[in-house]
């Protein structure tokens, strides 16, 4: 998924990126690069990563969340994730990754 | 006792047949880390799987797919060989080859959070998803020759 789709919302303080299809390594590479642009041009409060449009994730996938966790951590700004499937939620209990977000369940 | 037991497990895995095999073998890129997703998830899907069987099929052939193209061969690029069985007893194998640069210390690598990336950009939890997700994980490698990762999969009882 070299193109891979992603909607960038933001609402004052709160940065809301929500990437569509599959995350794996290849996909991972360009998300990175349009998360990071959105986080650092906006350099947020809040930065909302919103899974709900994801059909597949692996544990590159969850790199590139604790890749992001890692970059707005060092501009102080607080991740969350939103959308989390149960698949989702269990690659992010295999690397005790749960503990380290705060996780939202859509409105 | 032991010489029972190994007899009789060697007659349980003689009482199951290959029904079905795919070999395929593709160069070893991240754009085809989603093509062997795809190729194993339609051969599986023959069998009836359930949703939850398949995903865990999908997510651990991407693992297994990822560390041949990030790992053996270091992203140059070289030859994946992907080899998929299904057996009478609704079991499924699948092979994941390359001829990279093979691992040094598999026990090591399949340790929980083990990554040799520094830029924090790797989870170091590839073998602890394929674990989690298959039924078995095996891991042969030599150094300088190449890996095969063995899955197996034991699918539900069709109803």
């Amino acid at each position: 998924m070299a193109n891979s789709r992603i909607v960038v919302t933001t609402d004052g303080a709160r940065l809301t990126v929500a990437p569509r299809g599959e995350i794996d390594h290849h996909s991972a590479r360009s998300l990175r690069e349009r998360i990071d642009s959105a986080l650092y041009s906006a350099r947020p409060e809040v930065l909302v990563l919103d899974l709900s449009h994801i059909d597949f994730m692996d544990s590159s996938g969850l790199g590139l969340l604790l890749g992001r966790y890692q970059r707005a951590s060092e501009i102080g700004c607080e991740v969350r994730l939103m959308g989390c499937s149960a698949r989702t939620k269990r690659i992010l209990e295999l690397a005790g990754a749960d503990k380290l977000f705060k996780i939202e369940e859509r409105a | 006792m032991e010489q029972f037991k190994a007899k009789n497990k060697e007659n349980e895995k003689n009482k199951r047949a290959l029904v079905n095999e795919m070999k395929v073998k593709m160069p070893a890129v991240s754009e085809n880390e989603s093509t062997a997703r795809s190729v194993v998830n339609a051969f599986v899907a023959h069998y009836d799987p359930t949703v939850e069987e398949l995903a865990d099929i999908r997510c651990a052939v991407s693992e297994a797919v990822t560390n041949c193209v990030v790992h053996a061969y270091g992203g140059r690029g070289g030859v994946l060989y992907i080899g998929v069985k299904a057996y009478s007893d609704r079991s499924v194998k699948i092979e994941i080859r390359d001829k990279g640069r093979g691992i040094e210390d598999v026990k090591k690598a399949m340790e929980p959070l083990f990554t040799t990336d520094k830029s924090g950009e790797r989870s170091g939890i590839g073998f602890a998803v394929m674990q989690s997700f298959s039924d078995s994980v095996k891991v042969r490698s030599v150094p300088g020759k190449g890996t095969c990762v063995t899955l197996i999969k034991k699918l539900a009882s069709e109803e």
